[in-house]
């Protein structure tokens, strides 16, 4: 849905061929999604069926050119003035392998934690250099910036995740800790005492 | 090719008998010119304790604190403070400014408690607060500025006359995130200009400014992501 959307708006800016698209895409998100050119060209078809394109016929050099549509001009209007709805929370392998490790026995969940905490940190590490780089205000390295933030704000978010799984991992230890301390005490009392009555 | 601080073995304990708490346990611990370290971990960790250590406002129980190669338990209470007003520079979260004295003015304070003459200290702290952007507020007090630019002063203050270690900690805490960012481009642009840099946050996001970022769990170091230093990759190649 969303690469149907972005290559209508990017249609917004004048009449593109396939190409272009895929590049003008590419350069606004750091290549960080890529597109192969036949998903343009069957995403433009797909478009032009709907009505929201049309074909201008092919350029002096045979590459076909597409048009933004009144429909399709309302269409990217509308993806613009209504939110991206959250669907169905995707798939996270993360979440699924953390919720296993700790309820199968064996599993070093602390291990585990910080392992994936010092992979997601070095990634980091890798978005913040590029970002260091991409420092123009154009749109184009703004639009670029933004994506980069993106990442860096997902990273962030995934440690933070991982920090918050493993201090109330530390917390239930604890816990079960004084719990068997405290029974144990209590055992100790019953074998001393010598009325006890369960 | 020697480190700029080096953290040797080094034990912390506060208090003793029942009380006993050890904040750092045998931590070892290097940072490099041209180096940002950034130090990680939740509170009780022990980050802050490494950071007072490195900065010689605090002493280990055992093992050594090196800067520039000088073991700071051997200089004393009066040659560790000289240290600080020349070799070490030191961000703290809550900038740490004196009130009645002007921009520059706080620049300018450690180099003349160290005996330098009011001009050369002052167009040396000129000069680092042209370096940090807010060369036109020199004359300004503390509270007729923002947040950002009061740690620009303190940012300022800890690079002035040329010092080789910079120990920020917790730096961008009381800023907005694109404040704390260009912060963090400070600290970084002085570090890659040939200063070794420990960064001590609790925050994934500015941790990545670093070359290297060490995990401290419990006094201990758990973990370091990111690249070796340049000549531990020729060392390997060897």
């Amino acid at each position: 849905m969303s690469v149907r959307n972005a290559l209508l708006a990017l249609l917004e800016q004048g009449p593109r061929y396939g190409y272009q698209l895929r590049a003008e895409f590419e350069d606004r998100t750091g290549g960080t999604w890529p597109l192969n050119v036949g998903q343009v060209y069957t995403t433009l078809s797909r478009l032009e069926r709907d009505g929201l394109v049309e074909g201008k016929g092919a350029d002096g050099d045979g590459h076909v050119v597409y048009a933004v549509t009144a429909r399709g001009r309302d269409e990217v209007a509308a993806w613009f003035s209504s939110p991206v709805a959250r669907s169905q929370p995707p798939r996270d392998e993360l979440a699924i392998k953390l919720a296993l490790a700790v309820s199968v026995p064996g599993v070093e969940v602390g291990t585990v934690i910080q392992q994936q905490r010092s992979a997601t940190m070095a990634a980091l590490q890798d978005y913040t250099r590029l970002k260091r780089r991409a420092t123009g205000d154009d749109p184009h390295e703004l639009a670029w910036g933004l994506v980069l933030d993106s990442l860096v704000f997902n990273a962030e978010a995934e440690i933070r995740w991982l920090d918050h799984c493993e201090a109330r991992l530390r917390r239930a230890a604890a816990d079960r800790d004084d719990r068997a301390s405290s029974s144990v005490e209590q055992v100790e009392t019953t074998s001393s005492g010598e009325e006890v009555t369960r | 090719m020697t480190a700029v601080l080096e953290l040797e073995t080094v034990t912390r304990v506060h208090g003793a008998g029942a009380t006993e708490v050890t904040a750092l346990h045998a931590v070892s611990f290097s940072a490099y010119a041209g180096e940002l370290v950034a130090v990680m971990g939740p509170s009780g960790s022990g980050k802050s304790t490494l950071l007072t250590l490195a900065g010689g406002l605090d002493t280990p129980t055992s093992g050594a604190v090196r800067v520039e190669g000088t073991d700071l338990a051997s200089l004393g209470q009066k040659g560790r403070a000289a240290m600080r007003r020349t070799s070490i520079g030191y961000v703290f979260q809550d900038f740490n400014l004196i009130p009645a004295l002007t921009a520059v003015e706080n620049v300018a304070l450690p180099r003349e408690l160290d005996g330098a003459g009011t001009r050369s200290a002052r167009k040396a702290a000129r000069a680092a607060l042209e370096e940090v952007g807010i060369g036109d507020l020199a004359k300004r007090f503390p509270d007729e500025m923002s947040g950002g630019q009061q740690q620009r002063i303190a940012i300022a203050r800890a690079i002035v006359g040329d010092r080789r270690l910079i120990l920020a900690d917790e730096p961008t805490g009381a800023l907005d995130s694109e404040t704390g960012e260009d912060i963090l481009r400070l600290i970084r642009a002085r570090c890659d200009a040939g200063a070794a840099g420990v960064l001590v946050t609790h925050e994934a996001r500015h941790a990545a400014w670093a070359d290297r970022v060490v995990f401290l769990r419990d006094g201990v170091i758990v973990d370091e992501s990111g690249s070796d230093r340049p000549d531990a990759l020729l060392e390997q190649a060897r």
